[in-house]
């Protein structure tokens, strides 16, 4: 059971770094200016590092010999696991940001905390992750601060995006079976945990971005049952393209 | 609407403790903690440092290139000046 559960797990966390990783490699060649194209991969690519660790991972704990290409490649939509929030468009610049910034702002906690864990897998890959997500988080705050304290045009950009993507933030803490009964091994981190620390980066950026915090309301649930959004599916299909045309393609 | 140019700064990159920073090149950022960052992002990323300076590019002062005649030419003639009179010790690595 509890390596069903682990394998479930590792395979959330994973889907989460793919699938924000492929959006954020949508800018590659279209950010608006070089800088922050560079900067924007350059997170995609950590993120894709956690993918490749975690789906090699989780492979290993299945033990069917699928490898993480065959675990990112193919599946199909419905066995992806990964939170709404990192699927959503890229609508504009604004929206990239603010989505990094409310993930981010929970993977910076969450990886510190995982360092704990009992899994030495989970906490050394903790290790690694905590830092790369700091500077995540770092460079989004930055940018929803300058956006929301910018011009009137940048501010309702950003508040337009956070208005927009509040609701999927209420998915990084649930905490159904398959986490409670890795948080009671002290494999996995309860999300509740850090909720305050979420909070409390949340509150203090958005003060200073001149943003107001949206209020508590209905939250978008299903990603990590497999429900998604539209959007799913138009991300896979180029991502998972070329294995699927050519499977076991070496590059 | 008031548009203004992305300001210059210019990157300087120490790569090892006891090294001096160098110029790496240049970013364009709004200000000095967005230039940072554009400086970490753009030419750090194959761990080529340990420590980042960035100065706005128009806090540089330049000679004149007209000037170069009595900037650097009189140095040209003192030969003595280069130490390749003397004979190092082995153990002195880096001179």
């Amino acid at each position: 059971m509890t390596d069903t559960a682990l394998f479930t797990y590792c395979m959330r966390l994973a889907d989460d770094s793919a699938i924000l990783s492929q959006r954020l490699g949508e800018w590659c060649g279209h950010a608006s200016h070089l800088e922050e194209d560079i900067a924007l991969t350059n997170i995609a690519l950590d993120l894709i590092g956690h993918a490749r660790e975690l789906y090699t991972y989780a492979g290993q704990i299945e033990g069917k010999g699928r490898d993480e290409d065959a675990l990112c490649f193919h599946r199909v939509e419905r066995e992806f696991n990964n939170l709404l929030l990192v699927e959503q468009p890229n609508d504009d610049f604004a929206y990239a940001i603010m989505r990094q910034f409310l993930f981010s702002a929970f993977m910076h906690p969450f990886w510190e905390a995982m360092m704990n864990s009992k899994d030495e897998q989970l906490a050394g890959l903790a290790a690694k992750a905590e830092k790369e997500a700091a500077y995540h988080l770092r460079h989004s705050a930055e940018w929803v601060i300058r956006l929301g304290d910018g011009t009137e045009e940048s501010h309702n950009r950003i508040s337009d995006a956070l208005e927009f993507l509040w609701m999927y933030t209420g998915e990084m803490f649930e905490c159904d079976e398959v986490v409670s009964s890795l948080v009671a091994k002290e494999v996995a981190v309860d999300p509740m945990s850090i909720k305050h620390l979420w909070d409390e980066t949340v509150n203090t950026v958005l003060a200073r971005a001149n943003l107001e915090r949206p209020t508590e309301s209905w939250m978008q649930t299903g990603g990590r049952k497999g429900e998604h959004s539209e959007h799913l599916g138009h991300i896979l299909s180029p991502m998972q393209y070329l294995q699927r045309s050519f499977p076991q393609a070496q590059w | 609407m008031s548009e203004q140019a992305t300001p210059l700064w210019e990157v300087f990159i120490r790569a090892r403790n006891g090294m001096s920073h160098r110029h790496a090149g240049s970013v364009h950022a709004a200000d000095a903690e967005m230039a940072l960052q554009a400086a970490r992002d753009v030419y750090t990323r194959r761990g080529e440092g340990l420590s980042i300076w960035v100065v706005p590019s128009a806090a540089i002062i330049a000679n004149d290139p007209d000037e170069k005649g009595e900037m650097f030419e009189p140095t040209a003639s003192k030969i003595y000046r280069h130490p390749t009179f003397y004979e190092l010790p082995d153990e002195v690595a880096n001179m």
